[in-house]
């Protein structure tokens, strides 16, 4: 194959590693020499890596598994023993876990090879990487603008070609909503599918671990290694994981939901034009369109400030100054967590922990985390009523494209409002899907979001690979991937 | 509703996070944003709408399996910032001991 290596997709590499044609060494290096000096310098997608430990990886790889050879960027909050694991935050700088997220051992059992971790929005709170102690991720397509967040360091390095896959989670959207700014697939799967042991918490009954690629078919292939019962989580859902072999299958009668009401305003013409697009490419393909009504995402966005700042500010107390990482030394041990706290988390994890220690406080806890918690009962139902009448719905995955560095950073509410679309399926805790259609008319990327049911990921890789060969169900089954947007060096 | 520059000060020492005067007041004016956001919720009906904890409602939490697998006490605590003995490293929580 005349193509460079870095940017062969995830299946291709493992093909290549089981047939003996590709050294795992190379597929690694191929994206570390060969592409990441025209981006990583200005991009910042990496944050902690080393030449020694990624060869080390790829030597000892196992090359006969679903994902043999293939390089995989971790995001900073999953803990693995090779690199450091530190959430971006001061308060863990220098930290090395003990022992491998559930998911990444998975990983390397199936082959991949760890080479990493990737940038992100301290302790995950944020949407644009900007709020992490090693600077921000810089959009690959545009060097003044955000690569969405939190998990913008490894959307931003599957997007240039670093890696053809990488790990990130999504509390709220930080998986669908950098996909989308950076022009790759991310998956948030079905709450419980993908292991959380080993991933440091956030919002614990949001958070699940998400994937990104460049083509469907990838991340049905990594998906299938990963999901499953854990015995090391409790919150893992009994049972196999939905097989998702049939990604390639089609959406021939598949129903999906057309929640037009969602973008009559606030929503960019790009983002609408891209809809319309992937709804004509899905009927196209033989799936019938649902008009439906849907609640605004406003009510999302206030449930969902309020249950997951709850719940991170109970999560982050065991950040103190005694258990790991930074310690501001004082006299007496309440100074020591205070001072430690104060000097170890930026300011919008601050914020949200104090919001979050007020809406459970005494005097306030029924008026503002009970009530959200109801506020949940209700958007879970909306969900439920839309479920049973399409297969799955598609709606925008953010707002607008990309926005500048800087523009939110000041204005968290600005910041929380660009995630109106995602937050909703943590809350309901089904998977979403966030699949890149092209680039706008400024070369920046924009997406659109699949949403289904509990379990419904198969549904949605099938759709997700039909707009991936726009709709045309005669290329499925025997390929070409279809043509990546790549961009530009600088 | 609004939180005042006092209010932020108290949920501040409730958290344990040390903020500096200057920021005190800032945090007072975003939380109160933010409070203002949430008010949304007034206007959605929530009767007959029991408090949601996890969801998918069939995930069932389980007791933990160990499985064998354990970290040595010195390995589990190579991170910590102060240790001794095999134990974390604290102030004095009691002052004395004397009567």
């Amino acid at each position: 194959m005349s193509t460079p290596l870095w940017s062969w997709s995830a299946r291709a590499v493992a093909e290549g590693v089981r047939a003996g044609r590709v050294a795992p060494e190379d597929a690694v290096a191929s994206g570390f020499d060969d592409v990441a000096p025209g981006f990583e310098p200005w991009v910042n997608a990496v944050v902690h890596t080393d030449a020694e430990t990624r060869h080390a990886n790829a030597r000892d790889a196992r090359r006969d598994g679903p994902l043999a050879g293939v390089p995989v960027l971790l995001k900073d909050n999953l803990c693995s023993t090779d690199f450091p694991t530190t959430c971006c935050s001061r308060i863990l700088d220098g930290w090395r876990s003990p022992y491998d997220a559930t998911v990444v051992r998975r990983l390397r059992e199936a082959g991949a090879v760890v080479v990493g971790k990737g940038n992100m929005d301290e302790f995950a709170m944020g949407s644009s990487t900007e709020y992490g102690a090693y600077g921000p991720t810089r959009n690959p397509f545009d060097a003044s603008r955000v690569a969405g967040g939190s998990s913008g360091g490894p959307a931003a390095a599957v997007a240039y070609g670093l890696v053809p896959i990488a790990l990130g989670s999504d509390t709220g959207g930080s998986v669908r909503q950098p996909g989308a700014f950076c022009g790759v697939y991310g998956l948030k799967p079905t709450y419980g599918r993908l292991s959380r042991y080993g991933l440091v918490a956030f919002g614990s009954s949001l958070d699940q671990v998400g994937l990104f690629a460049r083509h469907a078919g990838d991340l049905a292939e990594t998906y299938a290694a990963l999901a499953g019962p854990d015995p090391f989580d409790a919150s893992t859902r009994a049972g196999a994981a939905p097989d998702v072999s049939a990604w390639d299958s089609g959406v021939r009668g598949l129903r999906f939901g057309w929640p037009e009401n969602l973008w009559v305003e606030g929503v960019e013409p790009a983002i609408v034009a891209a809809l319309e697009r992937a709804a004509s490419l899905l009927e196209r393909a033989g799936a019938v369109r649902v008009p439906l009504h849907f609640l605004p995402g406003r009510y999302a966005v206030a449930t969902y400030y309020l249950i997951a700042t709850a719940e991170a500010s109970s999560n982050l107390a065991r950040f103190d100054g005694v258990r790991y990482g930074l310690r501001e030394p004082a006299d007496d041990l309440v100074g020591l967590y205070t001072a430690t706290r104060g000097a170890g988390f930026g300011p919008e994890v601050r914020r949200r922990i104090l919001l979050g220690t007020y809406a459970l406080s005494a005097g306030y806890h029924d008026a503002y985390y009970a009530k959200a918690q109801r506020a949940r009962t209700r958007i879970v139902r909306e969900y439920e009523a839309a479920f049973a009448s399409c297969d799955l719905m598609l709606m925008p995955t953010t707002p607008t494209a990309a926005f500048r560095l800087g523009e939110k950073t000041e204005d968290p509410l600005a910041m929380y409002l660009s995630d109106l679309f995602t937050l909703g399926a943590n809350l309901a805790g089904v998977p979403g899907l966030s699949v890149p259609m092209g680039l706008d008319a400024q070369g920046l990327p924009v997406g659109v979001q699949l949403l289904g049911a509990a379990d419904a990921e198969p549904v949605l890789l099938r759709a997700a690979r039909a707009l991936e060969v726009d709709g045309d169900v005669s290329r499925m089954a025997r390929g070409p991937e279809r043509e990546v947007a790549w961009p530009a060096k600088r | 509703m609004a939180i005042d520059r006092a209010e932020a000060a108290r949920i501040a020492a409730l958290a344990r996070i040390a903020l500096a005067p200057e920021e005190e007041e800032r945090v007072a004016l975003q939380l109160s944003q933010v409070l203002d956001l949430v008010a949304t919720l007034d206007e959605l009906d929530l009767a007959g709408c029991e408090p949601t904890v996890l969801t998918p409602e069939t995930s069932d939490l389980r007791a933990d399996e160990p499985d064998g697998r354990t970290l040595e006490s010195e390995v589990a605590l190579a991170g910590s910032p102060e240790t001794e003995h095999g134990f974390l490293l604290v102030p004095p929580v009691v002052e004395s001991l004397e009567p």
